[in-house]
């Protein structure tokens, strides 16, 4: 560098030292959604919400209550057509084929997107029972044998089999509740889905039982596309690869985590990750 | 900036951004005095910048603890994180300014029986001028959140380093010319390079608000123009 530099060569140097912000290489994507809108009603609950979601990674969706993001996530497995009210418009593919069409098997449908909820909810059935229904009514075995390695299997990378293998025949209500999240967890996984959605699976349990979901969820990011709900930011944080954040019906922001929770580009996403309003 | 829903965590904040504020205040003063007590060889000054320093590092482990305690309890984010992370980084390089400072003060004693022409210390003089209005724009900066104006510091640095380089040269003529200037010269010398870093430490300040206020790193190719490192000493006959 000589002591001749003009300061215009000055300032290109500093903004070209300045390091460009650059998302990962795109993962597949698994899921796509295109000008979603969802109306309760004449109540305007998702505004136009595009989005894709990568395959064998962890989406967050993170947001104010009311924002839309578990709306929207009922979308992705047509849970909302369970509300007579509820209208969905806009096109979501999986793979692909897009779940709103006509034809489409909606039983099919849910085995191939399964849901894990914020309170968990094991059948009144033995633990062997509530991971072996899904598999028996879709057919997925063709022998005893091969159900019981399904179960066994599911428990295994539910993190459960350890705890639960000398008693399988007891009732799965009879569980704590870390173990029951993680049995509805095995059951969701026992079909295998191509993509899990998880609305805020943690929120009735503690902190150990949390970390268990966690580790347990960055396990089966390997072999599965998951989708969460959480209220907790820290959790997005920690859990997720890619974030969007929801807001009065709208996806603000989405991108990689990493970026979102550093550096968010939209003031609201700013404000609301650094507890400013909510 | 909207205040935070808990406002506790404002108050933290607030509090970290005020003893920021004092600790770069009184780094400033010490830097000042200690280039003050050289020049004028006013020991009873270099002995308060030797005094002070403690004060400074104190001020160093409070910001620290309470930089961690805001992470522990308020876990920040985004911009907030920023701003604890900075605070962190802020208060380390002006724990080394006041380390810096007190260095020079020292060798105000080591010179005290031994002084020379005060011609010697024209180029240390501007230098430090120099150095100590960088360091002043830098902390106003941080202040500020002024990213323009920490990336003006950032950019000027080189200037401080070429006059480093210059006075080094001037030096070694001083000492090749009269082998009795060698011992005054070389701790001149140290105080330069003191100096000098000082200027190092404001640009990793710059650095830090570029950071707080962007997100971004700036990389490390910024213009360098100290070449003592390879500058070599012929000795003339």
């Amino acid at each position: 560098m000589s002591a001749m530099t003009t300061e215009a060569d000055m300032n290109t140097q500093a903004q070209a030292a300045v390091m460009p912000r650059t998302d990962e290489d795109a993962p597949l994507i698994k899921v796509t959604a295109r000008d979603v809108n969802v109306f309760y009603g004449d109540k305007h609950a998702l505004k136009d919400v595009s989005i894709d979601i990568p395959e064998r990674s962890v989406t967050a969706f993170i947001g104010p209550s009311g924002c839309g993001k578990s709306t929207f996530l009922r979308c992705l497995n047509r849970m909302n057509d369970t509300i007579p009210i509820a209208r969905v418009t806009g096109r979501i593919e999986i793979k692909g084929q897009d779940i709103y069409d006509p034809a489409l098997d909606v039983v099919q449908l849910r085995a191939r997107v399964g849901m894990v909820f914020q309170k968990p909810n094991p059948f009144p059935k033995s633990i062997y029972e509530n991971v072996a229904y899904g598999p028996r009514i879709h057919g997925l075995a063709r022998s005893k044998a091969e159900l019981d390695g399904i179960v066994e299997d599911s428990l295994k990378k539910a993190g459960l089999w350890k705890e639960v293998q000398d008693r399988l025949q007891d009732s799965g209500t009879g569980l704590s509740g870390g173990q029951q999240q993680r049995l509805c967890i095995a059951r969701a996984i026992a079909v295998s889905p191509d993509v899990i959605l998880m609305d805020e699976p943690c929120s009735a349990l503690d902190p150990i039982a949390t970390a268990r979901i966690e580790e347990l969820i960055d396990d089966l990011r390997q072999n599965f596309t998951i989708v969460i709900v959480t209220h907790s930011m820290q959790q997005a944080a920690r859990v997720s690869q890619k974030t969007a954040f929801f807001h009065l019906g709208v996806v603000v922001e989405e991108g990689q985590t990493d970026l979102i929770f550093t550096t968010p580009r939209d003031k609201r996403t700013q404000d609301y990750i650094t507890g400013r309003f909510g | 900036m909207t205040e935070h829903i808990v406002s506790a965590f404002d108050t933290d904040l607030k509090d970290l951004a005020g003893k920021l504020a004092e600790m770069g205040g009184l780094a400033e003063k010490l830097v000042a005095d200690s280039i003050t007590a050289l020049l004028t060889r006013d020991t009873v000054l270099a002995r308060k910048v030797i005094e002070t320093d403690r004060v400074v590092d104190r001020m160093q482990q409070t910001i620290e603890e309470q930089a961690i305690l805001t992470i522990a309890r308020r876990q920040p984010m985004a911009v907030d994180l920023r701003a604890v992370v900075a605070a962190l980084r802020v208060s380390n390089d002006l724990e080394r300014i006041g380390d810096l400072a007190k260095n020079t003060a020292k060798r105000v004693g080591a010179i005290e029986g031994d002084f020379r022409s005060p011609k010697l210390f024209g180029g240390i003089n501007h230098m430090s001028e120099l150095v100590l209005a960088q360091l002043k724009q830098v902390l106003d900066a941080y202040a500020q959140r002024d990213n323009v104006r920490a990336t003006e510091v950032w950019r000027h640095d080189g200037e401080v380093d070429a006059l480093y380089t210059s006075l080094f040269r001037e030096l070694l003529t001083y000492m090749m010319e009269d082998p009795r200037n060698i011992g005054f010269c070389t701790h001149l010398l140290f105080a330069a390079k003191n100096v000098e870093r000082i200027g190092d430490h404001a640009t990793n300040i710059a650095e830090t608000v570029h950071f707080l206020v962007t997100g971004q790193m700036l990389a490390d190719d910024r213009p360098k123009q100290d070449e003592t490192a390879s500058t070599p000493i012929e000795f003339r006959e």
